[in-house]
């Protein structure tokens, strides 16, 4: 123990809530740092990094960003396939979309919980408030984090520990229960009252959290498992989920047309993963295929390509086309008109 | 040769994961040279490099629009 400093280690999600229990932990002389997890399907910078129209906006970490504001250091910490086990086999099932958020919390802390054993520190902190999330923040649930992670008493929840049986820091009394919370239910009134007390800013109250509540992601990912006839995905697929127009023209194959130049640019970076397309005497979106298209499917990905650049108006467009590998030549097509764009398409 | 890391095409948070990978196999006074496309690592990098101790010599978009950034390793 250095100091004779209690170690904590938090689940530090960019949110308010994790922030306020880490600085609680502070106001009580512990040493903190925070861990955050990478699963692949993170609301972070993301989509937002990638439009150039979004990237006035300051792009930032919010887990780093509550970080520096703690004054504590950051682990974060890259876990995308051993997270596909808890998004495609959920022993708890999934919420509303694609979300297995019980089983996710109990993977997050068990993580957390492995690296506190690795690393010499005592106990583990979430921001966890009783009854503010439908699925994971129940009473009922509350134990089956701690036992499935196997953090047990070690999982502190000092937002709510007030309202829960006592865990081993404060039994020790490394922690003083009284300083502890007893928040409950949805109202966020109290931690942003805290947050204002403590000068704190943060991105959004809730926490942004995940892409598997997202009902337009979660149709684009469960289209791709159709296609594949099977539920897997890589970590291309699931980035790719956030970027661009996603259209299915036939069945055995989608395309991915670029918005604008910040995801035009992305997607540059997967030529040499799939068949791409785009207009040469035009500007307009570079455009990737996923899927077997014969020589008439590639026509309908060009015309489409043409159909959304700026010569969507010409009588025809020259579209070249490139594979991993080398070019595959040069089409030209007429663009598709915009009636011919069936809506079901759009994914 | 000053090590270099390729983090173009990688998407927030995985340029501060990459970056933390290679500086953990680097000695005090080293410098390593970062290129990223996520325009977002402006922000980030420093920022963690702030916690961590490190230093930024520079960061700025070069002309192809990629972010470059130079660290100094402080351990
Ligand atoms: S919303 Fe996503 S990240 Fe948050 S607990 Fe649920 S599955 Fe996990």
């Amino acid at each position: 123990m250095e100091n004779g400093k209690r170690k904590a280690i938090v689940l530090l999600s960019g949110g308010l809530d994790s922030m306020l229990a880490a600085r609680l932990m502070l106001d009580q002389g512990i040493h903190v740092e925070g861990i955050n997890f990478f699963t692949g399907f993170c609301v972070e910078g993301h989509t937002h990094a990638v439009r150039e129209d979004r990237q006035k906006r300051n792009l930032r970490n919010s887990a780093l960003h509550s970080a520096e504001q703690l004054g504590i250091r950051l682990h974060i910490v890259d876990v995308i396939d051993e997270y596909k086990d808890v998004v495609l086999n959920p022993r708890h099932g999934y919420g509303t979309h694609l979300n297995p958020c019980l089983d996710c919390k109990g993977f997050m802390v068990g993580k957390a919980r492995a690296w506190m054993e690795q690393n010499g520190f005592d106990f583990i902190v979430t921001g966890e408030v009783l009854g503010q999330r439908p699925m994971s923040q129940r009473r009922d649930t509350f134990p089956v984090i701690a036992r499935e992670s196997g953090a047990t008493d070690r999982l502190l929840r000092p937002l709510c520990a007030r309202l829960l049986p006592e865990t081993l820091p404060e039994r020790e009394g490394w922690v003083d229960r009284e300083r502890l919370l007893g928040l409950s239910g949805r109202s966020r009134k109290p931690q942003i009252a805290l947050a204002a007390a403590y000068g704190f800013t943060y991105a959004q109250p809730a926490g942004g959290c995940c892409f598997l509540t997202d009902a337009n992601y979660t149709h684009k990912l469960k289209d791709l498992w159709r296609s594949r006839g099977e539920r897997r995905y890589d970590f291309d697929d699931i980035m790719l989920l956030k970027i661009g127009r996603h259209l299915r023209p036939r069945p055995h194959f989608k395309l991915i047309v670029g918005r604008e130049a910040g995801e035009n640019r992305f997607l540059e970076g997967y030529r040499n993963r799939f068949v791409h397309m785009w207009a040469l005497d035009h500007n307009g979106p570079l455009v990737l295929l996923q899927g077997d298209a014969n020589e008439a499917d590639l026509d309908l990905a060009a015309s489409i390509t043409a159909r959304f650049g700026q010569g969507r108006g010409a009588l025809k467009v020259r579209v070249a086309v490139g594979r991993p590998g080398g070019p595959l030549g040069e089409r030209d097509v007429k663009p598709l008109p915009a009636h011919a764009l069936a809506a079901e398409w759009y994914l | 040769m000053m090590p270099h890391l390729d983090a173009r095409y990688l998407l927030c948070p995985m340029p501060v994961i990459r970056v933390s990978a290679c500086v953990a196999g680097l000695s005090t006074g080293e410098v390593l040279t970062v290129r990223c496309t996520d325009r977002g690592a402006l922000n980030d990098l420093p920022a963690w490099c702030r916690l961590e101790g490190h230093e930024v010599l520079q960061a700025e978009a070069d002309s192809s629009g990629d972010v470059v950034l130079t660290i100094l390793v402080h351990k």
